[in-house]
């Protein structure tokens, strides 16, 4: 839907600099072989790439990436200096250690990348949303010597196309045969299919340490997923350290201290995240799911009985009751404000009417109501009090595709996230809820945390988020996809091994041109990129049998 | 009100001695009635004693005045490697947060005991017996183990026995143990030829190991992708066969360090050389060995496995093995024998030819079998005993002495070559149920633990080839990235079943939470090791 806006007003562009000369290049072709796909090591794959056999050397000793002469953005841009420094790091990693020595740029090199800004209002402290327009058009052309990004609406959306931008400029630079960093002449423009490329990772089943976030957002800024999904609470631990009820956290996670994440934990990992054009979008699921919340909130959750008695045990959030709703007001309102994206995960997943079933309370009230014996109407109410309070602070909502199926009404631009079933009934559902004309986002191919034997990867792979049975126009509504990395065997000890290189399939799938399927071709550079992603520091787990020039050293 | 306590436990004696101690079975009533005071989880150790008792007394560890001394009567005494360095060792993984805490000073008091010295062969030998007996009460806990690799594993068991109240302070419970393995062979497979592992990762699984009470690290060095050993006979192998001839390779010194650091934790390291199949990689550097495929009458370019047919390869094998048998100390050597196709073989004029001269007919498992007798006795001119995979036994009517290696098969056909196995009166190691590398969604760490290597049909004669199991982690799918994490603590069930009784540890149930603590206390030692299931540790893993 939004690439319909590629192309907008506003030029942008990054211009490299390069001195050449023709003669060298019959040698230095013979770098280019080093791969089997003719698209090197790119990935997701641009949606157009022309790559040439002219290479041109890069230096690590000259070469800059700066802001052009006629950029109107300059040095006081930390989102683009971050983004240089990290990069000009990837592309040469020993810099550092070599030191600059030598001065003199060779001949046929790359010496600068020069990043030109042409929009008079550059805004740098925005947060990338779900508007933000992610296209770029990047050349690496022979005398003409630019890389060109994007031509775009606004300032801000520069900035964050410039990110993908220079990912793939990353990635189009590999180690020749002598060990010089070579590009090869290459014309690329692209746009990513699907707005919404979401990694979730379950910070309540287990706890994850910051470091392990951070690392994992960098990993996903290499595959240009651009949401991150915390899945912050839930019913085991509720490590989220809430300002307005500290013993939320105090009562409900692991531990108090050492396995929560503080206000400065979350501002902390939303900056870092935006430095690299992700979303962050908090889940704060109910009224399942809460197990963990009752321990700081009394009287939140239904208290079961056993026949005439309460059993001790709890349920869901108690529905009937106003402070139930008083409190999830202050509580949302808090989150509003302490996340800025304009979404919130709202959940609303795998309500079990077992216990509201027990409890004589909510059997009276089910019967004031109207509501005979069908609990979901009772979800519903509860459901559509918490959509108006989320409303009511601005923000739009995502919910797993139950409260869809259960017929609450919402918002139009409500997204419901499509995560049950076989492949026949996912699709079914697409179908279902496009026919409503709301926005969808798929997950139910992509649950990672679900391992088997082999490569699985291609699996991953060969789904694709349109293929159900619908017009054009509801395919248009969907916005897009995540991969699930739910957290009953997972935590910090093998998370990122099991989500690296699985959930680069979903981010090709989600970036790329649709008829990008070939599986040969994706696994020759998925696996010098899982090879890159190990060079640059992640432990992402091979694909098969084989090596990596630079193998894992972080035992 | 324990701050105040006076009880200081000092000592901890080690004491190896050269009369065995035999198991009291008279013991175990008394054991059963003690066990009624159900130890805390945090005094669970994995893998679970055959006989351990304690009673709720405790008594607090001070980190300052606790000692490792050798016992007087002792036949190891200070300056025996092994032990020296395991106290070393034992200290920070008893007292992990001491070094970090306070200032280093010096935290070893050997006092020497001068005594015989009966123990001194320095590599482990197949009949590998282990007994110990570790007694902790007031003031002092003694070791006593029959070897210096029996009072490794106490050493092993006395560190699981420390735990830290919530206020930092050391405890360990009155406790007696007697303790033996199940099984001598409690190995674990390790590939580096589908994917290179770096030392580094090589020495942390042996650290690992020993905290499982492992004893046999089995390396498959070489196989079809890649040939990372470093010969020093035959250098090409790897400057060819490696993935990279500098950077993925294991030189003479890799070897050695991996060997030493293996033997200081009881480990024996078993080198693996599989052929004649498995052995693409070997090809490059060594032309000629390889059986040249046909396609019609013209050779195809491609190549199966070794040439049987040729007195140069036997030559070949001959002296790398010579090489091979003195850089691995163990007395024995893996073979391999397994999936070798034949197809090749029977594309090749020379091999038809040679099977022809031989009298073979058209049956290619006796030219497997000729090739594999071949050099079964040559390992056994270098003084070393073969073990093979299953393959072996499966093809031909008679190997000489070997030990089978049990890697296939439905759990009913696992029974049946059991069976058939020991019935011919061979030695036998089970890999089968073991085969790490295929992972599934879920705690499947329980049907590991729920294997019964003894539930096949045959007599007690039978049952005692059973000389134990192997966990094996194949290299497909795992390289230094995840192999920690794919290892630990699902290896770790497997290993209590190799240890410990099974009759006390039968129930998955009882299993989960010791194992879920033994898997915080592998994270504590800084092994990535992977949660059972939702949850969480007092100390995190803090990598990524």
């Amino acid at each position: 839907m939004y690439t319909a806006r590629l192309f907008a007003a506003l030029l942008l562009a990054v211009v490299c600099l390069a001195t050449q000369e023709e003669y060298d290049n019959d040698i230095l072709e013979e770098g280019i072989t080093l791969t089997d796909s003719q698209y090197g090591s790119l990935w997701p794959l641009p949606q157009k790439v022309q790559m040439s056999t002219v290479v041109f050397k890069l230096s690590g000793a000259s070469f800059q990436i700066v802001d052009a002469k006629e950029s109107s953005s300059g040095a006081s841009c930390s989102l683009l200096q971050n983004a240089y420094r990290r990069y000009f790091e990837y592309i040469f990693p020993s810099a550092r250690k070599q030191g600059h020595v030598k001065k003199k740029t060779p001949a046929s090199a790359v010496s600068e990348l020069q990043v030109w800004i042409t929009s008079a209002d550059t805004e740098c402290d925005g947060f990338p949303n779900v508007t933000s327009d992610e296209s770029y058009a990047c050349f690496s052309v022979v005398k003409d010597l630019f890389i060109m990004l994007g031509f775009l609406d606004d300032c801000y959306h520069c900035l964050i196309c410039l990110l993908p931008g220079l990912e793939t400029f990353s990635q189009l630079v590999y180690e020749g045969e002598y060990g010089a960093k070579s590009i090869n002449r290459t014309e690329i423009s692209d746009f990513p299919r699907f707005a919404h490329r979401g990694v979730l990772l379950d910070t309540s089943r287990h706890f994850l340490p910051i470091k392990v976030i951070l690392a994992n957002l960098e990993a996903m800024a290499w595959n240009k997923f651009n949401v991150f999904h915390w899945h912050i609470v839930d019913d085991p631990s509720f490590p989220y350290l809430s300002r307005t009820f500290p013993q939320l956290s105090q009562q409900g996670a692991f531990h108090p201290y050492t396995h929560v994440y503080t206000p400065s934990d979350v501002k902390m990992i939303i900056e870092f995240a935006r430095l690299r054009g992700i979303r962050v979008v908090p889940e704060f699921d109910t009224p399942g799911h809460t197990q963990s919340w009752g321990k700081g909130q009394k009287d939140l959750l239904t208290p079961c009985y056993s026949g005439a008695s309460p059993s001790g045990s709890f349920g869901p959030v108690n529905p009937i009751l106003n402070t139930t709703y008083e409190f999830m007001s202050m509580f949302f309102k808090e989150v509003s404000t302490v996340f800025p994206d304009a979404y919130i995960h709202l959940g609303g997943d795998e309500v079990d009417f077992n216990c509201w079933k027990s409890n004589p309370d909510i059997q009276k009230f089910m019967e004031q109501q109207g509501f005979g014996t069908d609990y979901s109407k009772l979800e519903s109410l509860y459901i559509q009090r918490i959509l108006d309070i989320v409303s009511s602070t601005n923000k739009h909502y995502l919910i797993w595709q139950e409260v869809f199926d259960n017929g609450v009404k919402m918002k139009a631009d409500t997204v419901i996230h499509v995560w049950k079933g076989n492949q026949q009934q996912y699709q079914d559902e697409m179908s279902r809820v496009t026919a409503s004309g709301y926005q969808v986002l798929l997950s139910t191919p992509w649950y990672l945390n679900r391992i088997s034997y082999g490569q699985d990867w291609q699996a991953t792979y060969k789904a694709d988020p349109q293929d159900f049975n619908g017009t054009d126009a509801q395919k248009k509504l969907v916005v897009g996809g995540e991969a699930c990395l739910w957290g009953e065997y997972v935590d910090a000890t093998n998370l990122t091994p099991r989500l690296w290189p699985r959930a680069s399939a979903v981010a090709e799938r989600l970036w790329s041109d649709k008829d990008v399927r070939d599986l040969n071709d994706a696994y020759s550079r998925l696996a010098q990129h899982r090879c890159r992603m190990v060079q640059r520091g992640i432990p992402a787990e091979p694909l098969f049998s084989g090596y990596c020039a630079y193998e894992y050293k972080g035992v | 009100q324990y701050l105040t306590k006076s009880v200081i436990f000092g000592t901890m004696e080690v004491k190896t001695s050269s009369n065995s101690v035999r198991f009291d079975k008279q013991r175990c009533s008394f054991i059963v009635l003690i066990m009624f005071f159900s130890l805390p989880a945090v005094n669970a150790v994995w893998p679970m004693p055959q006989l351990i008792s304690s009673s709720t007394d405790r008594y607090p560890l001070s980190p300052r005045q606790f000692i490792f001394q050798y016992a007087s009567g002792s036949s190891a005494k200070s300056g025996c490697s092994v032990i020296d360095s395991a106290f070393k060792r034992y200290f920070p993984l008893i007292f992990v947060d001491y070094l970090k805490k306070t200032e280093k000073h010096m935290y070893r008091t050997f006092s020497m005991q001068p005594m015989l010295n009966v123990y001194a062969s320095i590599h482990l030998s197949f009949p590998f017996s282990v007994v110990d007996k570790l007694s902790v009460s007031s003031g002092q806990a003694s070791l006593r183990a029959k070897t210096v690799w029996g009072a490794l594993r106490g050493l092993e068991s006395f560190s699981q026995l420390v735990y830290q109240d919530d206020f930092g302070q050391y405890f360990v419970n009155k406790t007696e143990i007697d303790d033996f393995p199940r099984f001598k062979f409690r190995g674990l497979l390790l590939d580096t030829s589908r994917h290179y592992l770096p030392l580094p990762a090589i020495l942390k699984t042996l650290d690992a190991m020993s905290y499982n009470k492992f004893n046999v690290f089995h390396w498959h060095i070489v196989d079809d992708p890649s040939f990372p050993y470093q010969s020093s006979t035959f250098p090409g192998l790897s400057s060819k066969g490696a993935f990279h001839p500098s950077t993925h390779v294991y030189s003479q010194t890799d070897v050695s360090r991996v060997i030493s650091h293996a033997r200081l934790r009881g480990i024996r390291v078993l080198p693996e050389f599989d052929s004649p199949g498995h052995t693409q990689s070997w090809g490059k550097g060594q032309p000629g060995l390889l059986t040249s495929c046909y396609k019609g009458s013209v050779p195809s370019g491609t190549f199966g496995p070794v040439n049987p047919a040729m007195s140069s390869s036997y030559q070949f094998i001959s002296r790398l093995f010579k090489e091979v048998a003195s850089v691995f100390p163990d007395p024995y050597i893996h073979l391999g024998g397994d999936e070798v196709d034949f197809t090749c073989w029977k594309s090749n004029p020379e091999v038809r030819g040679f099977m022809q001269k031989m009298g073979f007919g058209t049956d290619y498992t006796k030219l497997e079998s000729y090739y594999m007798e071949n050099i079964i006795n040559l390992t056994k001119t270098l003084n070393k005993t073969s073990i093979v995979w299953q393959d072996v036994f499966d093809n031909h009517e008679k190997v000489k002495e070997t030990v089978l290696h049990i890697w296939k098969g439905s759990p009913a056909q696992i029974q049946q070559e059991l069976s058939d196995i020991t019935l011919a009166g061979y030695r036998v190691i089970l890999s089968a149920p073991w085969y790490i590398n295929h992972i599934a969604y879920g705690q499947d760490w329980t049907t590991y633990y729920n294997v019964q290597p003894l539930n096949f049909t045959g007599s007690e004669q039978q049952k005692s080839l059973v000389i134990g199991g192997e966990v094996c982690m194949w290299g497909e799918y795992v390289d230094a990235t995840n192999l920690s994490p794919r290892l630990w603590p699902r290896a770790s069930a497997a290993a209590e079943r190799l240890w410990s009784d099974e009759k006390t540890t039968s129930s998955v149930t009882d299993a989960f939470p010791r194992l879920t603590d033994f898997r915080c206390r592998l994270l504590r030692r800084g092994i990535q090791a992977e949660p059972l299931f939702v949850g969480h540790c007092r100390h995190e893993y803090e990598g990524i």
